[in-house]
């Protein structure tokens, strides 16, 4: 579903991403790991499309197509969804009239017709119900005055409605109490199906105790370093990230203008 | 380049207003108290002239092109054929209002109508209050608004020939709003019209009053309305000022409120048309108790400019005002808020608060915000903030990212900015219509679809 070939990413002049490999075929949930500043959010934002992220080297192909040359809103379109670390807070848009206007564009992409308002409500319903969210909150602003857990209940939320085929998550575990994290984790279960893959990306091993990944990868300085299975998370959570970076000979420092 | 307000252009432009003044006075006339009082208003335009840039209060507003047109008064103009259909785009639908409609500054009766009214409710063209009861307005009417040191009321107050009289008995409830459509238009010569309104709200009344300012292009006009607001105790009131005249209109307004004791009073200005619009609204709390919501929206693009001044004064103790005004400018327009808030010596318990907000939508684009707080009070509650700025990128990105194309994703996110204001409309069809008219100010705004 997703190929990442040699994926050479920089921010602000400074390379971030320094040769990505990844393939994530349907039905299996990747996790990505590692420290602080290592690339794992430039990472997820430059799938989403985030335009700061310059690209410098390599390719990403979604279903074959050439994600990097997409506009974001077509990849949302052709199923990308990237649940974000710091979702915004739009005042004076309601989140039932952002979800549907999305819906909708995603629907028109596909040559659809736009969803019937009484579906739309069932359908939204449902799925508020899985992540535990009450009926006043489609009303209000999106994501206004929101605590750091409905933040992130909304991101899966969205995530529910929307049925993307790629789902990237972006540290969906920062900022929740254990409560929160066990609804997100079961929202984000329930979603998992053979013809969906997962792409998690996060710090601490806590939310692959619930999202079980079939694969995981250290990312250290730009690279991937090491890839396993949910053992190797395991192993992170329990001896950190340092005895990685001794087994990994760390390349020559590029100079830094 | 912009043509510079020269002194010299303005003294004569300033003659002109005076001659004229002198050949339509007789025609103009009114009670022998009005008589002197028009004067008197000239005498204080004469000896004031209009302002020029190194007024303070007119620093970014140029009048230089106002000043070069040659605006002959209404009375002396012939009026234009306006129809009934002309004026449906002004209207809110299935809102149930009276209406009483103006052309330049003229009561229209064929474009005007009465729904049923509580007893003792009079809403009537002030010309025919005039003549029928001129010793009831002696009391109010030029009473609030000070001519003395603002040329514009000065003018108005010498040239006002007709407007609007709302009265509202003591604690009468006025369910429907009253609708005051003022329409601006030219045939051959530029036109200038000097409507006058007067409400008088009763102790314990309650009313809503919508004033729509409507005209069409190419028509050049000048409109220099003023409005005169007194709100007994216990009064509320609600009111709506909607700026919807063309591009090649000129329009100063000015609102002067005296509110009394534990009175309730809201204005709400939202500023879509004219080529030039200043706002200025000056409300007083003349006793304890009273509360004040001022809003404003002024959305505006092209070469449009529109400024909201308003100077809210805490003469009386424990009374509160809240002030909230958005801009959303666009192409190479301009947009002042310039808010004075005074807290009297004697005014203890004063909460206030206000907030600007500007949303540039271009580089040409401009605003100037000044906001302003005297406190010789000690025991009060007051802050005012005021913010520039452009389209959050994080948020237009989020929006993006989940399937809505950028430029629909750039105009949910300007109309959100609206809605804080919109939202506290509270007479349903008008902001409904509100919402509607931002959203088709919108670039490619039509796509949008239903309300957000």
């Amino acid at each position: 579903m997703l190929e990442i070939k040699d994926l050479h990413v920089k921010v602000a002049g400074k390379e971030i991403l320094k040769g990505i490999d990844l393939s994530i075929n349907a039905g299996e949930v990747h996790a990505v790991m590692g420290p602080n500043g290592s690339g794992k959010t430039t990472l997820a934002q430059v799938l989403a499309g985030r335009v700061t992220y310059e690209v410098t080297g390599g390719r990403a192909r979604f279903e074959g197509k050439d994600l990097l040359a997409m506009k974001p809103e077509d990849r949302a379109r052709e199923g990308v969804f990237m649940a974000f670390q710091y979702p915004v807070e739009i005042p004076g848009v309601s989140n039932a009239y952002f979800l549907k206007a999305a819906l909708n564009a995603i629907r028109k992409y596909h040559g659809r017709e736009e969803i019937d308002a009484m579906d739309f409500v069932s359908l939204v319903q449902d799925k508020a119900k899985l992540l535990g969210l009450d009926e006043t909150f489609m009303k209000r602003g999106l994501n206004e005055g929101f605590s750091g857990g409905e933040k992130k209940k909304n991101e899966v939320f969205q995530m529910a409605v929307l049925e993307p085929k790629l789902c990237v998550l972006d540290e969906t575990d920062s900022g929740l109490d254990i409560d929160a994290l066990r609804v997100v984790a079961n929202g984000i279960n329930a979603m998992r199906s053979p013809t969906r893959a997962m792409l998690v990306v996060t710090h601490y091993q806590r939310l692959l105790d619930y999202v079980i990944p079939d694969f995981v990868h250290v990312l250290v300085d730009g690279k991937i370093v090491k890839s396993g299975d949910a053992d190797l998370a395991r192993n992170l959570e329990k001896h950190g990230y340092g005895w990685i970076l001794e087994e990994t000979p760390r390349p020559p420092q590029a100079a830094r203008a | 380049m912009r043509p510079v307000t020269t002194v010299a252009a303005s003294v004569d432009t300033k003659q002109t207003y005076v001659a004229d003044f002198a050949s339509s006075e007789r025609e103009l006339g009114g009670p022998e108290w009005l008589r002197a009082v028009r004067k008197k208003a000239i005498g204080h335009f004469e000896a004031l002239g209009f302002p020029t840039q190194k007024h303070e209060q007119w620093k970014f507003t140029n009048l230089a092109t106002l000043l070069r047109i040659p605006f002959k008064p209404a009375i002396l103009g012939r009026p234009g054929g306006v129809v009934a259909e002309n004026l449906d785009p002004f209207t809110f639908g299935v809102l149930k209002t009276s209406q009483l409609v103006f052309v330049n500054g003229r009561y229209a009766p064929r474009l005007s109508y009465l729904r049923s009214l509580p007893e003792g409710v009079r809403v009537a063209p002030l010309a025919e209050m005039l003549r029928a009861e001129p010793e009831t307005l002696e009391k109010h009417l030029t009473r609030y608004a000070q001519f003395e040191d603002d040329p514009f009321v000065a003018l108005n107050t010498a040239f006002f020939q007709d407007g609007a009289y709302v009265e509202v008995p003591k604690g009468t409830v006025v369910g429907e709003p009253i609708h005051l459509l003022f329409v601006s238009t030219s045939r051959d010569l530029p036109i200038v019209a000097h409507p006058r309104n007067l409400i008088l709200m009763g102790a314990g009344s309650q009313a809503t009053v919508i004033e729509s300012y409507a005209g069409w292009a190419p028509d050049v006009t000048f409109t220099n309305a003023v409005t005169e607001v007194a709100p007994g105790p216990g009064a509320v009131l609600d009111h709506y000022k909607i700026q919807r005249e063309a591009e090649t209109a000129f329009h100063i307004a000015t609102m002067t409120v005296h509110q009394d004791r534990d009175s309730s009073f809201s204005a709400h200005s939202i500023s879509l048309g004219g080529g030039l619009v200043r706002n200025y609204v000056h409300t007083l709390f003349r006793a304890p108790g009273g509360s004040l919501t001022l809003n404003g929206l002024y959305m505006t693009a092209g070469n449009q400019q529109a400024d909201n001044y308003t100077r809210i004064d805490h003469v009386a103790p424990a009374c509160t005002s809240v002030e909230l005004y958005r801009g959303i400018l666009g192409g190479r327009s301009r947009g002042v808020f310039n808010g004075n808030i005074y807290v009297r010596k004697d005014a203890q318990k004063t909460v206030a608060r206000q907030t600007n907000k500007n949303l540039l939508l271009s580089k040409e684009a401009f605003v100037d915000s000044t906001p302003g707080l005297e406190i010789l009070a000690d025991d009060v509650k007051c802050n005012h903030s005021s913010t520039i700025g452009q389209l959050d990128e994080n948020a237009v990105f989020y929006l993006r990212s989940r399937g809505i194309d950028e430029e629909a994703a750039r105009n949910i996110l300007t109309y959100a900015f609206a809605a804080d204001v919109v939202n506290q409309v509270k007479v349903a069809p008008v902001r409904i219509k509100l919402d509607q008219l931002i959203v088709s100010r919108l670039p490619r705004g039509a796509g949008l679809g239903e309300t957000l």
